[in-house]
């Protein structure tokens, strides 16, 4: 008779604690992300598929086409292909496949490139029904962010610019001395961050008569 | 026939006041049971820290309409080989006790339906009929989980139909009337008047509450007892081979029924429409005052609605003999001891 009248006690005790529990609960704030109106931040470091790093001087690729990043890879599915403009003491990206659905996010390109010109990106909405989705020219994006930024009103250096800025003094594309990244130690988060803002890019008169080169073809 | 002056009944005649409260329980019944859906969705999803449904309408709230428009154009399946009256019959016996009982339920002064003599017992009538409901739909669709998911429901309901009468039987004792108005009437006052806390009488009057609060969630199939659509064990219990408005009726008269067991456990306990804090404004004989009257009914029914909410989420489901163990050892004698107890003290101090 004690003996269960004891054990209605504590049973009752214990379901008035677990309601008092999710009580507290209700009246706390939600942990949920309500994921197509709203999505997490990535963090800074996180490992998404390669990108390449723009030059925040000159608004163009870090990256001149060495092809280690090429050789480097486990499950070839980076093409690099890179042409010297006219006046360059140094060839510069003209093409940059990566082949998405080998790639295995191993990040075996970034220790190897010497000059932090790739990085992982940010990105991680990469659902597609295509698979010509996944096989990205990373030189063209890379440029067509550009032309959008332009579009939008954000001044940005033309290719024919870059290549007046280029020429005169050994500085822009070539000027990689500048880079903080030159080591291949770095820790892949700690690649060139301030290189994806296109903004404070320099306002610089553009010049008319310059021809707009156009990339050239790859050179065999 | 109790011969109480009807709210409305100067302005309409009989018939006519019957149809209207006639289309406005079936109104009130269809809406909730849309609503408290809603409300159930909205409170899980609270308890566990997420938004719940927020896409149809403002904070989900025309999510309901589209859940019945939903389940309206879908077809009722009558599956080959199944007693297809009895499996038609079945929702719509689980569905009209529940609307035939909130007849005699006084939402107010005055503002009832039927103001029956014996309406706790009609009431206590009509509440069996469900089990047959659910035993009928389970047995007619020739699914095995859906008879041993009706044979659970029969069980536990036999099991705890003897504590929820046995408190009833003390409620009768303690306000020597079946008259739910008359009830209600008794507890007027603030809220120390309530049967809850009249403890002079029984002392272990809110034991009672809790007693007929725990065997209401058990004849209404509830979490932690929901024995009848066990999901994660027996698909959808009795209603396996249910589709369409066949299920959709089923699920209203389910939340029908849990509606149904927190007006009673309001009327029997929380003192109905009687205000915790005495008659500020009239003196609850106005129209006014039984609006407010109706008001703390509804405060109060709500509190019980989201209370079952509430333990639905906190608690997981219990095991059949631990369902059972808890009526046969624990509710039963306790309310058999209440029983005793207010008999004995009415006998001595309150005669």
């Amino acid at each position: 008779m004690k003996n269960s009248l004891k054990e209605i006690a504590t049973g009752f005790n214990s379901l008035i604690t677990g309601m008092r529990i999710t009580i507290g609960q209700f009246f706390k704030p939600n942990v949920t992300v309500q994921y197509p109106h709203e999505s997490l931040k990535m963090p800074e470091r996180f490992r998404g598929h390669i990108e390449l790093v723009r030059n925040p001087e000159t608004g163009k690729a870090v990256c001149f086409a060495c092809k280690l990043c090429e050789r480097a890879c486990p499950s070839d599915c980076i093409t690099v292909d890179g042409a010297k403009l006219d006046g360059a003491k140094k060839k510069s990206v003209t093409q940059y496949v990566l082949d998405f659905t080998k790639c295995s996010l191993c990040g075996s390109c970034v220790e190897a490139c010497r000059d932090g010109a790739i990085r992982y990106s940010h990105e991680y909405n990469l659902a597609s029904t295509n698979k010509e989705d996944y096989i990205m020219d990373l030189f063209k994006r890379l440029e067509d962010e550009r032309l959008a930024a332009e579009a939008r009103g954000e001044i940005v250096p033309t290719p024919a610019q870059l290549v007046a800025q280029v020429s005169p003094p050994a500085s822009g594309i070539v000027g990689q001395a500048s880079s903080p990244a030159g080591s291949p130690g770095v820790p892949p988060g700690a690649a060139p961050t301030p290189a994806t803002t296109l903004k404070p890019l320099q306002a610089e008169a553009p010049k008319p008569d310059q021809p707009q080169p156009t990339p050239p073809a790859a050179p065999k | 026939m109790q011969a109480t002056q009807h709210f409305l009944s100067g302005l309409w005649p009989e018939p006519l006041r019957l149809i209207l409260f006639l289309v406005g329980i079936l109104s009130f019944v269809g809406l909730n049971a849309a609503y408290l859906v809603w409300v159930e969705r909205k409170g899980a999803a609270r308890f566990q820290r997420r938004p719940g449904p927020t896409e149809v309408g403002y904070a989900g709230l025309l999510q309901p309409i589209a859940d019945a428009a939903k389940l309206m154009s879908k077809q009722l399946i009558v599956p080959a080989g199944v007693d297809a009256t009895l499996f038609r019959i079945a929702p719509l016996l689980m569905m009209s006790p529940v609307l035939m009982s909130l007849a005699v339920i006084p939402w107010g002064q005055s503002v009832a339906a039927r103001s029956l003599n014996v309406g706790l017992l009609m009431i206590f009538a009509f509440g069996s009929i469900n089990v047959m409901a659910i035993m009928l739909g389970g047995w007619s669709s020739r699914n095995k989980y859906a008879i041993i998911s009706a044979a659970r429901v029969v069980s536990q309901n036999v099991a705890y139909e003897i504590p929820m009468l046995l408190v009833v039987i003390t409620m009768i004792m303690v306000t020597g009337t079946m008259n739910l108005s008359e009830i209600v009437t008794q507890q007027a006052g603030a809220f120390w008047h309530w049967n809850i806390f009249r403890v002079w009488i029984n002392p272990l009057m809110p034991v009672t509450f809790l007693i007929f609060f725990t065997c209401m969630l058990a004849e209404t199939n509830r979490a932690p007892f929901d024995m009848a659509e066990a999901e994660s064990e027996l698909v959808a219990g009795a209603y396996t081979e249910y589709s369409g408005m066949g299920f959709g009726v089923f699920f209203m008269a389910e939340y029908a029924n849990i509606l149904l067991g927190c007006a009673l456990a309001t009327v029997l306990f929380l003192g109905g429409w009687q205000s915790p804090i005495g008659h500020l404004l009239g003196d609850g004989q106005s129209t006014l005052g039984i609006l407010i009257g109706v008001f703390w009914f509804f405060v109060k029914m709500y509190f019980l609605v989201f209370s079952v909410v509430w333990i639905r989420w906190t608690f997981p489901r219990t095991q059949f003999y631990g369902l059972l163990n808890l009526s046969w050892k624990i509710l039963i004698p306790v309310s058999l001891v209440t029983l005793i107890l207010s008999s004995v003290m009415i006998k001595l101090f309150h005669q």
